[in-house]
């Protein structure tokens, strides 16, 4: 998905007439077989695969389920249990999306911790990085009116309270709830709507992840050692090298996938939403998907609605702005001693927050919440910063063939630093 | 309103990371049972669950409905496995209402297999209104709709030890967990005392008893199983597992598949891989011998 010259070479008849007219096959020929990748990539690098997958996986069990789900506030989940029981393998689709929803975030946050730890956002993948951030939103809306459709008590309630979030905006903030919800409370007009934009967004987040694609194509994959590839020794080619190695570890991702479809398939869930939607029974405790946890905490964490409300999105949003708060000329945690470190606490303290997510809030867990909340934004706004300015990083190497080789290795015939041939991609 | 629903979820936050219904502390956790549909090659015991749905149908459907089941899925694989004549004869014990017919009148027939099972009240108001004010619970999916809390660390040794059976646990805790409340325990009007119910107070009476279900008899006369609430308590709550999750033998039949295909494909995968990455020395980690690259 770039300007570059393609390799490919039509080779039928019918081939040649339609390339001439529309260059597709030669513009996915060098986009996804002759792409050239650093060869260092580790396994980090496959859950870009892993996503569009899931993305793809999700949109096929979730058209099919459509198929059989009827978005009525007095059917919906009476519908859901006809999918569970009485349409042919519908317990598999449903749980396969249902699943499939969390394993969407399992892989998304890994990838999201791979950008940071190798500092894939910095330049020239800014407009790359904020990419993936507004798919990270889009994907965080589509999985909420997702849960919502079952219309369980969970559904109902989570949708109550996160809708009413929005009520916290001044002057507006009353109306735009109401409007979100087409009434005076979540009911049916609300479910219709989220069914509507639960269908609609999959869709959008496909665009977006296709910009993603045509973006990082521009400058090509970031690598463990944050040094663009410098000549033909330092690349391979996409075909077959990465499509075996994603492959591979697709696979291994479907293991863990399966293994709760298959075993534990309710284990992600919550128990109250096999519950029908019952306006006046409030659950004993509301609580989202643990993909939100860490989210909700921070929600929580600050005392006062709105401030939580603009903390829990800010603490989304500051993701977009993290190419230019960080002041370092190094990319690769590899070679920054400090921020390697800073980078492993930031995923402990995004765990703390899940687990306090999921806690009442409540005496110790409100101060910790507190504590972790403050250390988040801490992280983004005054440790990278300042990290970039006083941290003595490691020294680069030449190439990416001389990290992968070594000093010594480089001795063995193959150029380091400067290029021996032009590179096959800019 | 509004102001309502934000504190509710503000005061409603607490919840283990999947599948939790109470915080610690509301209830005891309920002891832990052998369930023969337990673990990766679980399966229903046949002869539990006919068991079972004769202690929903002589004891549970006088105030319970059931009515995400038909009388069909009883002679379904994978379920009781009655036979397709013992549920026709079943269906037909029961009136239903159906209608209206040419003249526009509602009328009675008997059961079919394609009916669901008939509930006990005509709707939930009729329901609330026998049972002290509260409509007591279809019983469909129960068996999933309650759990409890596990904690740390349980809820992740849980992911690989495959415990999925929070809710058969409860359900059958329940049904035994009455007993005479502690000292200073002060049980409300119309409430009952139990050891399991979060709060401990629950409106459902004590629903069974020893000896009160008479149970099939072994060629020597005697039950195949002790008539007792202990063992009623088992498989009614095996029974509900089912109709809960009716395609459980199926999904893990399926997924054990699934695994052999997955582990032998990878294997396969993981080989391909290492060949095709040793024409440029192996994976980065290993390599030490360049040949040559693109």
């Amino acid at each position: 998905m770039s300007d570059h010259p393609t390799t490919y070479v039509p080779q039928s008849a019918l081939a040649k007439w339609f390339e001439s007219r529309l260059p597709v096959m030669g513009l996915l020929h060098s986009s996804f077989v002759a792409f050239p990748v650093p060869r260092n990539l580790n396994y980090f690098w496959t859950f870009g695969a892993v996503l569009f997958f899931m993305l793809i996986s999700q949109i096929v069990t979730g058209i099919v389920l459509a198929m059989h789900y009827t978005p009525h506030a007095d059917y919906a989940f009476q519908s859901v249990e006809h999918i569970m029981r009485d349409v042919n393998y519908g317990w598999l689709l449903r749980y396969l999306h249902a699943n499939g929803a969390s394993m969407f975030f399992v892989a998304v946050y890994i990838h999201i911790f791979r950008g940071l730890y190798y500092g894939s956002y910095k330049a020239p993948r800014e407009v790359l990085w904020i990419l993936g951030v507004i798919i990270l939103l889009l994907m965080m809306a589509t999985a909420f009116m997702g849960y919502v459709l079952p219309w369980g008590q969970m559904s109902f309630w989570g949708a109550t309270v996160i809708t009413n979030l929005f009520s916290a905006i001044p002057v507006v903030g009353e109306g735009i709830v109401h409007f979100l919800w087409g009434g005076f409370s979540v009911g049916n007009p609300t479910l219709n709507r989220f069914f509507s934009l639960h269908y609609l967004l999959p869709f959008m987040i496909l665009g977006v992840a296709m910009l993603h694609v045509w973006a990082l194509h521009v400058p090509g994959n970031n690598n463990p050692t944050g040094v663009p590839i410098k000549s033909g020794k330092d690349a391979v080619p996409f075909h077959p090298y990465m499509t075996v190695k994603d492959a591979f570890s697709l696979v291994l991702f479907l293991i863990l996938f399966s293994w709760f479809v298959f075993y534990m398939p309710n284990y992600l869930g919550h128990a109250d939403n096999y519950i029908p939607a019952n306006p006046s029974v409030t659950p004993a405790h509301i609580v989202p998907e643990w993909y939100f946890l860490p989210f909700y905490a921070i929600l929580r964490a600050i005392p006062d609605k709105l401030g939580g409300v603009i903390a829990m999105f800010a603490s989304i949003a500051i993701l977009a702005f993290l190419p230019w708060l960080d002041t370092s000329k190094v990319r690769s945690a590899a070679y920054r001693p400090l921020y390697r470190i800073f980078s492993w606490v930031f995923v402990l303290c995004a765990i703390g927050l899940g687990y306090l997510g999921a806690m009442p809030a409540e005496g110790g867990y409100v101060i910790a919440s507190r504590l972790l909340t403050a250390y988040y934004f801490a992280h983004f706004l005054i440790i990278i910063p300042l990290l970039g300015l006083f941290e003595t990083p490691k020294p680069l190497p030449n190439s990416i063939v001389e990290s992968v080789l070594g000093k010594a290795g480089s001795g063995s015939g193959l150029p380091t630093g400067a290029a021996a041939e032009p590179q096959t991609k800019g | 309103m509004n102001k309502i629903n934000l504190i509710a979820g503000a005061l409603g936050l607490a919840l283990a990371f999947a599948g939790t219904a109470h915080a610690a502390g509301e209830g005891v956790n309920p002891p832990r049972q052998n369930w023969s549909f337990a673990g990766p090659f679980g399966s229903f015991d046949r002869a539990q669950l006919q068991r079972g749905f004769k202690i929903y149908r002589e004891s549970c459907s006088s105030c319970h409905s059931l009515n995400k089941v038909y009388f069909r899925n009883l002679s379904q694989p994978g379920g009781p496995e009655f036979s397709p004549g013992q549920v026709q004869a079943l269906a037909a014990e029961y009136k239903i209402k159906d209608g209206p017919n040419e003249s526009g009148e509602m009328f009675e027939r008997s059961g079919r297999p394609s009916d669901r099972l008939p509930s006990p009240f005509p709707n939930e108001q009729a329901a609330a209104a026998a049972n002290g004010g509260k409509a007591p619970p279809d019983l469909s999916i129960m068996a999933k709709a309650r759990t409890f809390t596990r904690g740390f660390p349980w809820f992740i040794t849980d992911v690989f030890t495959q415990y999925t059976e929070n809710g058969p646990d409860y359900v059958r805790a329940v049904i035994t967990g009455y007993e005479d409340p502690p000292a200073g325990f002060t049980v409300p009007d119309g409430g009952n005392y139990n050891k399991y119910y979060p709060g401990h107070v629950i409106a459902m009476p004590k629903p069974i008893s020893d000896g009160q279900i008479e149970y099939p008899k072994t060629p020597d006369g005697r039950p195949q199983v002790p008539e007792t609430a202990e063992q009623y308590a088992r498989d009614v709550t095996a029974f509900l597992m089912w109709t809960a999750e009716p395609h459980l033998e199926q999904r893990k039949r399926m997924g054990f598949a699934v695994m052999v295909f997955l582990a032998v494909f990878g294997g396969l995968l993981y080989f391909t891989k290492k060949k095709i990455w040793a024409r440029v020395g192996g994976d980065p980690v290993a390599m030490h011998h360049p040949h040559q690259s693109h």
